[in-house]
């Protein structure tokens, strides 16, 4: 009997595919990669030249003048944000809680989970045009701060149940049953037990969820429009960061292109922020 | 011994009609909440769909068959933006498939530590997390720069081939769909990557056991038994890329002129509804409301497909 060689010989055919596979799939990582470094780097180096004091405290200047900033953007991304949070984060905490702790997985549950997949995959443009058409064509509010927060409320829903489902469902069994033993009801048992439990991966998604919907722009441009002034009321048309990037962005002035790369670098920074915050949280546990 | 072992001297509070109500009501409040969103669903349909009818009967199906797109003639059809929504999403797919499928196989597989692999699949998802309208930017002042030689070298030398037939204009199909792959190679990275993770163990400890090398083992068993998962990933991506908006919107140029040069401008539902919405009337609306009703239905399709090829998997393993 002559022993069969186990070794693998570096010439063999099929090692060299090996390797050139390896290099091939690894070339591929590295073109995803870049282009997030390609942003990253761009927005930085053009957004810098513009970070100063200003930026936060004045408007934006009129077409071919130099300075100012995009203070009311700031502040009414901030409110058009808050608006959609208030709406959807209810909205979708109960939602999941019907879903992972009275459900039982039935019709209804699987359906609204089917529901919420569909959402998700609604193109963000046509959150836009369905607040259009309800609030600001219908002239219930015209175009305004409330359409748009409506418009970016359908957007975070998905996310915002997903993740809360998610969380609930981590929660370990036994302290329902604990909770349950020792006299509480089922809605005491959710509201004070379950619901602290998870607390904190559901403010991880909540917070994602709002560091995505402060990026979008399809939904807003016409709903919240955009106004070179301060927030006026809630029923006016209001500034938004990422509209100001797209309307600055195509305009031939170079201050106002200026400040549309400071405007993205606060909303890459604002992204980065709370994805890595978010990464660092779920890591730890509490159960 | 004065008191007996368990012996209590009061019955157990019954609970109170309020609180039996109470937990009811809550019950009750959480299901109504869950039921709106099926709602919200149908509303968003049935909003779009009732302030496309006008549009609707004056042009019927031929809106998707005629492209002229004139507001001041009240002509619309809808066919350039269509095949350009279309080519716009299959090319940028065409170049996203390769990359986010090679990506994943890099990440699941353990040719790196785990701790770098960590790393990179985070900043795979980072790459999903910029708001599309940086991308815009970045794309009008990087990308479209960069790509124009490309494009000029091609209409010289492949000028002959229709795809290449024009110079490029700066914005355009080809920079659109190029920052369009970049935006949707982490959906398709992420759920390839899922479902090759997902694959029981054994299948790979099988074919390596049987002999066959760590890309034997990718190619015949792992790629084909994630098969319907990275598909239903395809899918999704191809949902994303029709309704992606703001990056397209801001480079491809927004041309409703039908035309077979990739170097052209060129425009898509998306881009059409969010640049006219602002500024559109009367039966413009309700023209806008029939686009995005079509777009509707077509990323509804591709979804609804995709949730049953992924959830098919789910099923088999």
């Amino acid at each position: 009997m002559t022993a069969v060689n186990l070794k693998k010989k570096k010439s063999d055919l099929r090692t060299l595919f090996g390797y050139s596979m390896t290099a091939i799939s690894g070339a591929c990582l590295l073109a995803t990669v870049i282009p997030l470094f390609a942003v990253l780097i761009f927005v930085a180096i053009q957004g810098f030249r513009s970070i100063n004091l200003n930026l936060f405290l004045k408007l934006p200047p009129a077409p071919g003048l130099g300075g100012g900033g995009v203070g009311n953007a700031i502040i009414g991304t901030f409110i058009v944000v808050a608006i959609a949070t208030a709406i959807s984060v209810p909205i979708g905490v109960l939602s999941a809680v019907y879903l992972s702790e009275f459900s039982g997985d039935n019709q209804i549950a699987r359906a609204v989970r089917f529901a919420t997949n569909l959402l998700s995959g609604i193109p963000s443009i046509i959150a836009g045009v369905f607040a259009y058409g309800a609030l600001v064509s219908s002239g219930l509010f015209g175009f305004s701060a409330i359409a748009g927060g409506v418009a970016l409320a359908v957007l975070m829903l998905p996310t915002i149940i997903r993740t809360t489902d998610e969380a609930l469902q981590i929660v370990p069994q036994e302290i329902r049953w604990a909770a349950l033993g020792v006299g509480a009801y089922r809605y005491q048992t959710v509201l004070f037990v379950v619901l602290p439990a998870a607390l904190s991966s559901i403010i991880t998604g909540v917070t994602l969820a709002i560091a995505r919907a402060a990026g979008e722009t399809a939904p807003l441009i016409f709903t919240a429009l955009y106004s070179n002034f301060w927030p006026r009321g809630l029923k006016e048309p209001i500034a938004t960061l990422a509209v100001l990037v797209y309307n600055f962005a195509s305009v031939p002035y170079k201050s106002q292109q200026e400040l549309a790369w400071a405007a993205s670098l606060l909303l890459v920074f604002l992204v980065l922020i709370t994805n890595i915050t978010a990464r660092f949280f779920t890591r730890k546990k509490a159960y | 011994m004065t008191t007996a072992p368990y012996s209590r001297t009061e019955p157990l509070a019954s609970r109170s009609n309020l609180e039996k109500n109470l937990e009811k009501a809550f019950k009750y409040l959480t299901l109504a909440f869950a039921v709106s969103i099926g709602l919200i669903l149908v509303a968003i349909a049935a909003l779009i769909f009732s302030q496309s009818v006008p549009a609707i009967k004056a042009f019927g199906l031929g809106f998707v068959t005629n492209n002229t797109w004139n507001p001041v003639t009240s002509q619309y059809g809808i066919l350039a933006i269509m095949v350009g929504t279309l080519v716009n999403s299959g090319l940028a797919l065409l170049l996203a498939i390769p990359l986010g499928i090679g990506t994943a196989l890099f990440l699941s597989e353990d040719f790196i530590p785990a701790k770098i692999r960590t790393v990179l699949t985070f900043m795979v998802e980072l790459l999903a997390a910029i708001p599309s309208v940086v991308y815009g930017l970045w794309g009008i002042f990087i990308i479209i720069p960069l790509i124009k030689p490309v494009g000029m070298w091609l209409n010289e030398y492949f000028g002959w081939i229709p795809l290449f037939s024009t110079k490029p204009a700066g914005p355009g199909m080809l920079p659109a769909s190029i920052v369009l792959a970049i935006m949707i190679l982490p959906i398709i990275t992420a759920i390839a990557r899922d479902s090759l993770a997902s694959l029981p163990p054994e299948l790979r400890q099988a074919s390596l056991g049987l002999g066959a090398t760590r890309w034997e083992t990718i190619f015949r068993v792992l790629i084909p038994a994630a098969f319907s998962g990275i598909v239903g990933g395809i899918m999704l991506a191809l949902g994303r890329a029709m309704g992606e908006t703001m990056a397209v919107t801001m480079i491809i140029g927004n041309s409703n002129r039908l035309s077979w040069s990739l170097l052209n401008p060129a425009n898509t539902i998306a881009s059409l509804l969010a640049n006219q919405f602002a500024e559109a009337s009367g039966m413009q609306v309700s023209a806008l409301m029939y686009a995005g009703f079509v777009l509707i239905i077509l990323t509804f399709i591709v979804n609804i497909l995709a949730e049953l090829i992924v959830n098919k998997v789910k099923a088999k393993y």
